[in-house]
């Protein structure tokens, strides 16, 4: 009975440890191949490795978000900020956020989320939508935050789903905070060492990371 | 019984959603699109046929004080399998599904088939009832979605068939799923007798 019972656990565990050898390079081709498209749909064109130029910017919850520079020639052109917020409908909502180095929103993506079908799922489109106050896309987060119009805000939220789109909006405007929060030096400088630059104000969170990838 | 009779018995007359009322919370949980219900149904179905496949070939080996954690192991098993080649190649599906795999598990339907039929008969007989009950699954699953997304937002498959605005919201929401799901019974009771 236990022999039985052991040998049919020892050739499961056997064919789960196989098949996750197996689709382990798959799965993390696939994560970075989402990530890379999600961080060109969101950045002007560029032509270095923002995987690889990565670093981590602290927020004012004492969290850290990863933000990917975008360059063209070695000048900082954009870049792509991977932020969250845990106050979705339904639990946590990641989006990847592309600002240019004024604070311009270029563009957005949604890269998980569990918000209500027909609802607040319409947000990976709603906020692009060219129409009324709904589109966020080409506005600049340097005169403050994005709200909702029922908060007193001047974005309209997606009907039917206000907590979504309060959400969403909270997750971009942490996007950028952690960006302007540390890349404002970064900025000034055009030469190819403004990345380094740009490390630095983020203190330990950042060094490690930077220095394990060069 | 032969094969293809087992086969029309898994899809027609016990078929788990409409008559057996069998794993309800992936009926309602994932149907709120047809292309959901389907991969749901698909996916239940593989595991279907590989639990009952493999615990009918292994009935011998099996003690019967130890057969339900058996069951399981092995169904387990197959689910995880499942999962692991989903997230690596269909990661667009596996985003949207993949709350709901792990839940097949503990689906009574892969359980109860493999209690039911697959420790009780040969290798072949199992592998036809899993793709029966595992079809008649899928059917139900894609019956309903299309149903839900229809009514509730006026396209399914990509297909738009009305406009939006025409769209009750309420159909791809919980109660929704109920209702809809209440209905397809009722017309499937009927034209059983009929």
């Amino acid at each position: 009975m236990l022999l039985s019972l052991a040998g049919i656990c020892i050739i499961a565990g056997a064919a789960l440890a196989a098949v996750n050898q197996f689709t382990l390079e798959p799965i993390a081709t696939s994560k970075a191949a989402a990530l890379q498209a999600a961080i060109q749909k969101v950045t002007p064109s560029f032509d270095n490795n923002p995987t690889e130029e990565q670093y981590k910017a602290p927020t004012a919850e004492g969290d850290s978000l990863t933000i990917y520079p975008a360059k063209q020639n070695g000048q900082l052109v954009g870049v792509a900020v991977e932020s969250y917020t845990k106050k979705g409908f339904g639990g946590t909502i990641k989006v990847i956020a592309g600002f240019d180095t004024k604070g311009k929103l270029l563009n957005y993506s949604v890269l998980q989320h569990a918000e209500t079908p027909g609802l607040g799922s319409k947000m990976e489109e709603w906020f692009r939508t060219d129409k009324n106050r709904q589109s966020i896309v080409g506005r600049s987060l340097a005169g403050g935050n994005l709200t909702v119009a029922k908060d007193g805000g001047d974005v309209d939220a997606i009907t039917a789903a206000t907590i979504s789109s309060r959400a969403f909006l909270d997750a971009i405007n942490r996007a950028y905070s952690a960006y302007r929060g540390n890349g404002t030096e970064g900025m000034t400088g055009a030469t190819p060492q403004a990345g380094e630059e740009q490390v630095a104000p983020a203190g330990e969170t950042a060094s490690t990371e930077e220095g394990g990838k060069q | 019984m032969n094969n293809i009779k087992i086969l029309v018995n898994g899809i027609v007359r016990e078929n788990p959603t409409f008559v057996l009322l069998l794993g309800m919370c992936p009926t309602l949980g994932t149907t709120s699109s047809a292309l959901n219900g389907m991969s749901m149904g698909l996916a239940t179905m593989f595991v279907l046929i590989c639990s009952n496949v493999v615990i009918s070939a292994l009935k011998r080996w099996i003690p019967d004080q130890v057969r339900i954690p058996a069951f399981i192991v092995i169904i387990a098993t197959f689910v995880t399998i499942v999962q692991m080649v989903m997230e690596a190649f269909v990661p667009d599906l596996y985003a949207s599904l993949g709350l709901f795999i792990p839940l097949i598990v503990v689906n009574c339907i892969v359980l109860g088939r493999a209690e039911a039929f697959a420790a009780k008969n040969q290798v072949v007989a199992s592998a036809f009832d899993g793709i029966g009950i595992g079809l008649g699954f899928t059917l139900a699953l894609t019956l309903l979605g299309i149903m839900r997304e229809g009514l509730g937002t006026g396209k399914f498959f990509g297909l738009t068939f009305m406009p939006e605005e025409f769209g009750s919201l309420i159909f791809v929401l919980a109660p929704g799923a109920f209702i809809a799901l209440g209905y397809l019974i009722a017309l499937v009771n009927k034209l059983r007798k009929a």
